[in-house]
């Protein structure tokens, strides 16, 4: 069993449980690795692996159109792909959850992801998104859970960006 | 079916043909002409035609038709649109949903803009390109003959498809849709879902 400080993906996966999730749109970042894992062994969710991280709003609108509820998996960067796209949900007035585990954050080692990191949040609300920040292991699950109650009730994006310091910066050896 | 001076097919006779006798087929129309292409055909709850989003549209029509395995969804776009989102053809490969086709009206111009050429009028093909991304049933459509298979096609449910449809460059009139697209999108869930949509 896994003590506490490391279980935090394991709880994302019960809530996205409780809140019958049913599409998981993602590009790959180590940080969820583990969640990502989880949702594949599940036969009750369809992930989808994305070229790019765009696409999965689309993909999430049609979800819901058709009566489904999904999740949108990145790291920090990919929110700087989906920056216009965001108009979708916002246009619409349907749900977007997004969880995005933060690079450019505290201890980054690679240069090309400070930037992004630095304006992650800024740049989701700048475009009208509903954004909550975990920075402890035991604030994700009370995090990720209003990110997907303010989305589902309340019809908009919104994202929890889960910290660095909760899931360790990368280092290369250095 | 009708064509144009270039001598190839008008784009709303195609898609009034592909929207012919629909059933419970949902559309969605990527922005620009083909929104108002699918409005043109009637402006219907099952139509979701997009004012914006430029390159998602294949993506929407993914996540609707793995919501609705059971109904046909047809993604109607254009050239423009979908060079935008063409690794979204990667992404529906893989997946490959049975129920879903995307046809891309192919007029070689950015209509919405001045009629500026894209990728498509210089030898890029699209077709060739989704048959790479692994999308087994991918078609070339010139003919009236072609483009009535395309419609049974796109209800046969043995997708996914798509369909590279060549039309005249012509503009038509606009036939615009609700710019609301709250009214949009709950239209159309209501329509899949019923009254229930606005209680989920």
């Amino acid at each position: 069993m896994p003590d506490a400080t490391e279980d935090w993906p394991d709880q994302i996966y019960g809530l996205l449980k409780e809140h019958d999730i049913r599409q998981v749109a993602l590009v790959p970042d180590a940080g969820h690795s583990r969640l990502i894992k989880r949702c594949l062994a599940d036969n009750d969710m369809r992930v989808v692996t994305l070229t790019t991280e765009e696409e999965g709003i689309g993909m999430l609108f049609g979800a819901w159109l058709g009566g489904e509820k999904g999740v949108l998996l990145m790291q920090s960067s990919g929110v700087g792909n989906c920056i216009n796209m965001l108009s979708v949900p916002i246009a619409h007035r349907t749900p977007l959850p997004m969880i995005v585990t933060m690079r450019g954050d505290y201890g980054e080692f690679n240069p090309f992801q400070v930037p992004m990191g630095n304006a992650t949040q800024q740049v989701l609300e700048a475009m009208g998104t509903l954004v909550k920040r975990a920075d402890a292991p035991e604030d994700v699950a009370p995090t990720v859970n209003a990110t997907l109650r303010m989305a589902f009730n309340t019809y908009r994006p919104t994202a929890t960006l889960i910290g660095q310091r909760v899931i360790g910066a990368k280092t290369f050896g250095k | 079916m009708r064509t144009g001076p270039t001598g190839k097919l008008l784009r709303r006779d195609v898609v009034a043909e592909l929207l012919r006798d629909r059933g419970g087929l949902l559309a969605i129309g990527g922005l620009g002409a083909p929104a108002w292409d699918i409005t043109a055909a009637g402006d219907v709850p099952e139509n979701l035609p997009l004012w914006g989003g430029m390159g998602a549209a294949a993506m929407m029509g993914l996540g609707l038709a793995l919501a609705q395995p059971s109904r046909p969804v047809a993604v109607i776009t254009g050239d423009g649109e979908m060079l935008m989102g063409i690794g979204s053809l990667a992404t529906i490969a893989v997946q490959r949903p049975r129920n879903l086709a995307i046809v891309v009206l192919d007029n070689e111009h950015y209509g919405e803009t001045g009629m500026q050429e894209t990728a498509t009028r210089h030898g890029v093909d699209l077709a060739a390109m989704a048959r790479g991304a692994g999308i087994g049933d991918c078609r070339l459509v010139k003919t009236a003959e072609e483009v009535t298979a395309l419609r049974e096609a796109i209800h046969g449910g043995a997708g996914p498809l798509f369909a590279q449809v060549k039309i005249d460059e012509a503009p038509v009139p606009l036939v615009l849709p609700p710019r609301e697209a709250s009214i949009l999108q709950a239209r159309m869930r209501e329509a899949v879902l019923g009254p229930a949509a606005h209680l989920q």
